[in-house]
């Protein structure tokens, strides 16, 4: 697929956004495979979340720096307009969500782990979907609150919450959440489990287990939670 | 033909043995984990392993009959459908040859069913000969949940999603039904050596 532009996101994460080309289309919550081919023929491959909702126009990728990495840094770095980039997809057929599946809608982002759901929402919006959404955002610093702007935007629709939790730094005036998720915040948050919320959790794979975790503990049916990992665990 | 990304030259890390990694996948020294949804903690006293669907005389151990059972260590390597390929892992558990020596049974395909929900369908020529076991220990630890524990399938020569986590049992059946993650797009089989990611591969 050409690549149109790269938009920085942060310091360590930009949004590739594709001319789609031979496209089946994706259901929001998806994921593809880049494969880069060196001039020798080695290749790398990673799975990158599709950002962007079904209805839009250009398919968009974003990619978060992993300081060791292999692929990011090419992608960040080196990826410019104009270049093609290979990819596979669309995969996955689990972590999706769409209108018939249900809410009230709570997803829970842990870093780059919010781009699923900036699918997620801007489907719903596209949709006229009236299904409730809130959205728990963790990110170390609002400087690394990726999509900072467009969420607040998404979040003046009505039925759409979004808040963020900072979990190393914060401004002297933040009024949100400091601190990582917790039980405490997540039952502020979410709908009791006698709703029966449907609940997303993308991030790394502590918080994931994290989250998960806590809101098995605090009742919520374990069929009910879909989970995405990413990263390794340090066991 | 596959063309080549400009200015991409990759970041190689040299591997001891090449012959040892799969088409597509990466080395890792960490231990990445896959789950679709959050880890049970089933306590150990209504943890069982159960064998049983098309066999004549279905059969379950509870967890200190099973941990009675012969186990057996090995060192494999282990290839995820998620890119990362971990070598040496050392695991201990029961072999599915050992579980299978009472249990007769004309099928020829499995599915490992799991706390949780989950599920992974397998040729029962997969999962015998010394191919898998029900590990219940890893590098000599017990098998911590987030991991599988208390135990875990281990299929190593297939990607890993086929080990299936927190199994409890393996029910024969006449024909081969998609589990889980085969189910949503990914390969039946799953040779990592075949790149046998998804449908179609």
């Amino acid at each position: 697929m050409g690549v149109l532009e790269l938009v920085e996101e942060t310091p360590q994460a930009k949004s590739i956004v594709l001319e789609p080309r031979d496209w089946p289309g994706h259901r929001a919550g998806q994921h593809v495979d880049v494969r880069l081919t060196a001039p020798d023929g080695y290749q790398a491959q990673r799975s990158y979340s599709i950002a962007s909702a079904p209805e839009d126009d250009h398919l968009v990728l974003t990619v978060q720096r992993l300081a060791d990495g292999e692929v990011s840094p090419y992608l960040l770095d080196v990826l410019g307009p104009g270049d093609e980039l290979e990819l596979r997809g669309p995969i996955g057929g689990y972590f999706v969500w769409e209108e018939s599946l249900g809410g009230p809608l709570l997803l829970i982002a842990g870093g780059s782990g919010i781009a699923p759901f900036r699918s997620v929402l801007r489907h719903g919006v596209a949709a006229h979907s009236s299904i409730p959404v809130r959205l728990v955002y963790s990110a170390r610093s609002l400087a690394e609150v990726i999509y900072r702007e467009e969420l607040m935007r998404l979040a003046d629709h009505d039925g759409v919450d979004v808040r963020f939790t900072l979990t190393r730094e914060w401004p002297e005036d933040w009024t949100g959440h400091r601190g990582r998720i917790d039980r405490e915040l997540l039952q502020d948050v979410s709908w009791p489990p006698s709703e029966q919320p449907r609940i997303y959790i993308c991030g790394p794979s502590a918080f994931v287990e994290a989250a998960a975790n806590t809101l098995v503990g605090s009742g919520h049916d374990p069929s009910r939670i879909r989970t995405e990992r990413f990263g390794p665990t340090g066991t | 033909m596959t063309p080549v990304s400009r200015g991409f030259f990759g970041r190689r890390r040299p591997v001891a043995d090449p012959s040892r990694v799969p088409p597509g996948q990466y080395v890792t020294a960490d231990f990445p984990v896959l789950s679709a949804g959050p880890t049970p903690h089933t306590p150990l006293d209504e943890w069982s392993f159960t064998i049983q669907g098309e066999v004549a005389e279905p059969v379950s151990w509870p967890w200190d009959e099973f941990r009675a059972l012969p186990s057996e260590t090995v060192t494999v390597d282990i290839h995820c459908v998620t890119k990362w390929t971990k070598l040496d892992t050392t695991w201990t558990g029961v072999s599915i040859d050992t579980l299978l020596e009472g249990v007769d049974t004309s099928a020829e395909y499995l599915t490992a069913w799991s706390d949780g929900g989950y599920t992974t369908n397998l040729a029962l020529e997969d999962v015998t000969d010394g191919k898998a076991w029900v590990a219940h220990e890893f590098g000599g630890e017990l098998l911590e949940p987030e991991h599988g524990g208390p135990a875990r399938l281990l299929v190593p020569h297939l990607y890993f999603w086929k080990s299936a986590k927190w199994v409890r049992g393996l029910t024969f059946t006449a024909d081969d039904e998609p589990g889980f993650w085969e189910t949503y797009g990914y390969h039946n089989h799953g040779d990592p050596w075949l790149e046998q990611r998804y449908q179609g591969d």
